[in-house]
């Protein structure tokens, strides 16, 4: 497709779509049809038919509109004016009505009350801040296109841009203009994009040892980062089920800015429906030539392959994602060499997250900056967080980076459920830590998150009230990261073992100041001499609940100066050696 | 081109493509190492080579990184101790190292630099895992007790035999070293008994048979010669 092709087919998918009266659209999302949600667009259909309502009514199998926790979630979108089509009415007002909790069987009453007052045993208010906080960038076509559909994609300005790319501009000028829009890396660290491209696109791929399997033109390539791992992350999930066009159109951009014509996608395998919807999206994509050899009739190639990762964490640090990608062990290298001046196969390496590059195609169609304008002096743009734990609306949320975190626990959020109070907030997974309530009028941006010992992470944010146990939490994490470290490095392998030991005893009570002591040395120095990512980061959530909650710490090291506790300790000891008794040994 | 830097404030040159390590051991200063076999590639992962570089707050593996000019190195401080006999602990406590009755008593790396370090005791729980001892092979054995991954038989091999019949399976604490797909040493197929693993293993874990405690030689040098000698086609020294 060339852009007067997609232009037509934009202009008649629009036309199309005017026509009909109602729009539904239904969440087929991983947590929604999980629910069943695919029964219900299939009860809708058989129900306008039955009433001969079918060509006035489209229903819409969508992605995630955020509202996790009150799916299945239908939206529905009616013309307020109530006058047959007039395709080019500019007065093309629309009521949208949201239903929440619908099953099947709601179908006809949903439908009866298509033209009337909406259903309001299922409706929930659509003016709630839940969504009238929120500034959406990234999702902002989630929940409202068929995500297996490239003409839905086409209809609300998919691939202009990288048309526009293509005809209109330079790499240089793409990279100047991403450079400008400020956007930084989603997936925790928040590098600067633009100059991470400018990298790429400067290296030479002869510089290092190549040694690049037969059959693959390329000499530079662009990775997506689809490894999503955080436990209570689905960020980057949803934009994969959800908008998948969008992901490819950014790498295609990507790829054309810094000269590669080979991209991957690396997808944990757990991500089934993910997986389907860019496979799908890559086919489309390849059949309307916006993939491929000579995308757009230009002279640029560019190809995108899934792979697929076996569900270890630490595939998502990038080094060992292009391990795996080339078929090997998962374990990370040192860096340097950086990805971008040696990466898979030996070659430039340009390696971006799902949301990162979600981000490109509006920076080039609304320019700089638009972008710019969004978020703070630093960070800029927008942040996609999946707000789980003790609060009242759980979900995906967008909101524009310098927001506080009281608005988004309480207002986005809905506050504490059951009367309880705010404790902390978790963000950035097993890599973060713990904000306590003094921070909650803190900006959310990198730089402040990291002056309170956090980070953004790729976006998980979990909310927890007064019942929480601080030492359970950070016992939690480093279970995680204890499971997860690939085992190449000695600090990172055998130091979250015994963290989570003493962390484990001072659950039991069997703990002394002495180890609280020990356990901060291990944070320190797993911290510093850890190899990679994974293991830099793992003491982070012991680190900041000991920070903010030492007392938690402590109070469970004093129960123990209780006598019969000493004696039992003594008993146990006596009986059986620590450690010999428990198989496997790093699971107490 | 030579670089000129400084490492523990001594002046040194280097060549451009050495690492620290190359340059420090040209210079006769001395740094720890655990995984870094000479002949074999670095994989930078014992930790035990890390150093402190003025004006980077990471501190850096000296067997991975190359030298730059003007490079300011430190290998000895306090800190750096510390972390070296705390990770030199982490290893004794992870499987079985009780040197009294191992075959490479007074022959082990990891013995000599918990010596080094200054180990006096170890902070932390034993965890002493139940792991195997492979006796299937008719000359050689392997005793995943005294195992610290390391992974130097895994590249001698791989780079230096060309069997690639060891490699590394699971991840974290249950990772543990096998041949071919995880089958006794001795139905390996592809283990031309060369006896390479058994020279490049710094501890007890790869021993040839009837070794008693304390007989147990490795000779790593020789492994260095090969990999030089081949390259070099040079046979005789
Ligand atoms: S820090 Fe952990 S995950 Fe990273 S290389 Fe070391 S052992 Fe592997
Ligand atoms: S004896 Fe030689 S071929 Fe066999 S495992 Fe050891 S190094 Fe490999
Ligand atoms: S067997 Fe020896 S050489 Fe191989 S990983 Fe274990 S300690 Fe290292
Ligand atoms: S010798 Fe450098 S990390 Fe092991």
């Amino acid at each position: 497709m060339n852009l007067e092709e997609l232009n037509a087919t934009a202009t008649s998918e629009r036309l199309a779509r005017m026509k009909k009266r109602h729009h539904m659209y239904v969440c087929v999302g991983t947590a929604c049809q999980a629910l069943n949600s695919e029964q219900i667009a299939k009860a809708l259909q058989a129900e306008l038919k039955q009433r001969g309502q079918a060509a006035d009514v489209e229903v819409k199998c969508v992605g995630c509109p955020g509202l996790c926790s009150l799916g299945p979630l239908v939206e529905i979108e009616s013309r307020v004016n109530g006058q047959a089509a007039a395709a080019e009415a500019e007065d093309d007002r629309r009521r949208s009505v949201l239903y929440q909790f619908v099953k099947p069987e709601d179908a006809g009453e949903i439908v009866a009350h298509l033209d009337g007052e909406p259903v309001k045993r299922l409706e929930t208010p659509l003016d709630q801040p839940f969504f009238t906080r929120q500034t959406k960038i990234v999702l902002e076509h989630c929940g409202k296109i068929d995500p297996e559909r490239i003409e839905d994609y086409i209809a609300v300005g998919g691939y202009q841009a990288l048309l526009k790319v293509l005809t209109e501009m330079t790499p240089q000028q793409v990279i100047d203009e991403i450079t400008r829009s400020g956007l930084r890396g989603r997936g925790g660290a928040g590098f600067p994009t633009g100059l991470k491209w400018g990298t790429v696109a400067k290296s030479d791929p002869s510089a290092y040892p190549t040694h690049v399997p037969e059959g693959i033109q390329s000499r530079k390539f662009v990775i997506c980062n689809g490894d999503e791992g955080d436990p209570g992350a689905f960020m980057d999930r949803s934009v994969m089920e959800g908008d998948p066009h969008r992901i490819l159109e950014g790498m295609a951009i990507a790829a054309y800015a810094v000269g590669a014509n080979q991209g991957f996608i690396y997808v944990r395998a757990e991500y089934p429906l993910a997986v389907k919807r860019l496979r799908t999206a890559i086919r489309q994509a390849q059949r309307a030539g916006l993939l491929g050899n000579g995308i757009g009739g230009t002279a640029f190639s560019f190809n995108v392959d899934i792979r697929l990762g076996a569900g270890a964490f630490v595939c998502g640090e990038e080094t060992a994602l292009m391990a795996s990608i080339e078929g090997g062990r998962g374990v990370p290298r040192p860096r340097p060499p950086f990805p971008a001046e040696s990466g898979l196969w030996g070659c430039p390496t340009l390696i971006n997250n799902v949301e990162t590059l979600a981000n490109v195609p509006p920076i080039i169609m609304k320019g700089a900056a638009w972008f710019a304008g969004i978020g703070t002096e630093k960070s800029k743009g927008t942040k996609v967080f999946a707000l789980t734990g003790q609060v009242a609306n759980t979900g995906l949320i967008e909101v524009p980076m310098g927001i506080s975190l009281r608005e988004i626990v309480f207002d986005i959020g809905g506050g504490i459920p059951g009367g309880r109070q705010f404790k902390a907030v978790q963000t950035g997974g097993p890599s973060g830590g713990c904000i306590p309530a003094q921070f909650l009028d803190m900006p959310v941006d990198y730089e402040s998150l990291a002056k309170v010992g956090s980070i953004m992470g790729s976006g998980g944010m979990i909310v927890m009230d007064d019942s929480t146990d601080m030492v359970e939490v950070a016992r939690f994490f480093m279970e995680f990261c204890m499971d997860e470290s690939c085992g190449k490095c000695i600090p990172c392998r055998a130091g979250t073992v015994q963290m989570h030991r003493i962390l484990t005893k001072i659950q039991e009570g069997r703990a002394t100041r002495r180890d609280i002591q020990i356990l901060e040395e291990l944070c320190d120095m797993v911290k510093h001499t850890s190899l990679c990512g994974l293991g830099q980061s793992a003491p982070n959530p012991v680190i900041s609940t000991l920070r903010y909650f030492r007392e938690e710490y402590e109070r469970k090291v004093n129960g123990e100066q209780k006598p019969e506790a000493r004696s039992q300790r003594a008993e146990a000891r006596g009986q059986k050696p620590e450690g010999r008794s428990q198989k496997p040994a790093i699971r107490s | 081109m030579p670089r000129t830097l400084t490492i523990n404030g001594q002046e040194i040159s280097a060549r451009s493509d050495q690492t620290i390590l190359e340059a420090a051991r040209d210079a006769h200063i001395h740094i720890p190492v655990l995984c870094h076999l000479d002949g074999l590639t670095d994989v930078g992962a014992c930790r035990m080579c890390l150093v402190e570089v003025a004006g980077s707050n990471k501190l850096l593996p000296a067997c991975t990184t190359r030298v730059q000019e003007g490079m300011e190195v430190r290998t000895d401080t306090e800190r750096l101790r510390a972390y070296r006999r705390q990770i030199i602990e982490l290893l004794f406590a992870e499987r079985n190292h009780v040197c009294a009755v191992c075959v490479a008593n007074g022959h082990c790396e990891l013995q000599n630099l918990g010596i080094e370090v200054g180990m006096d005791h170890v902070r932390y729980d034993y965890i002493f895992p139940t792991l195997g001892v492979d006796l299937s092979h008719e000359r050689f054995g392997m005793d995943h007790n005294r195992c610290i991954l390391c992974t130097r038989c895994v590249r001698a091999c791989d780079q230096l035999e060309g069997a690639h019949t060891i490699d590394v399976m699971g991840r974290g604490a249950k990772s543990l070293i096998i041949r071919d797909m995880n089958v006794p040493w001795g139905e390996s197929i592809t283990c031309t008994s060369c006896g390479k693993c058994v020279m490049a293993c710094p501890t007890g874990a790869l021993f040839k048979q009837g070794s008693t405690v304390a007989e147990m030689v490795h000779d790593a040098e020789k492994l260095a010669f090969l990999r030089a000698a081949r390259e070099k086609r040079v046979w005789n020294v």
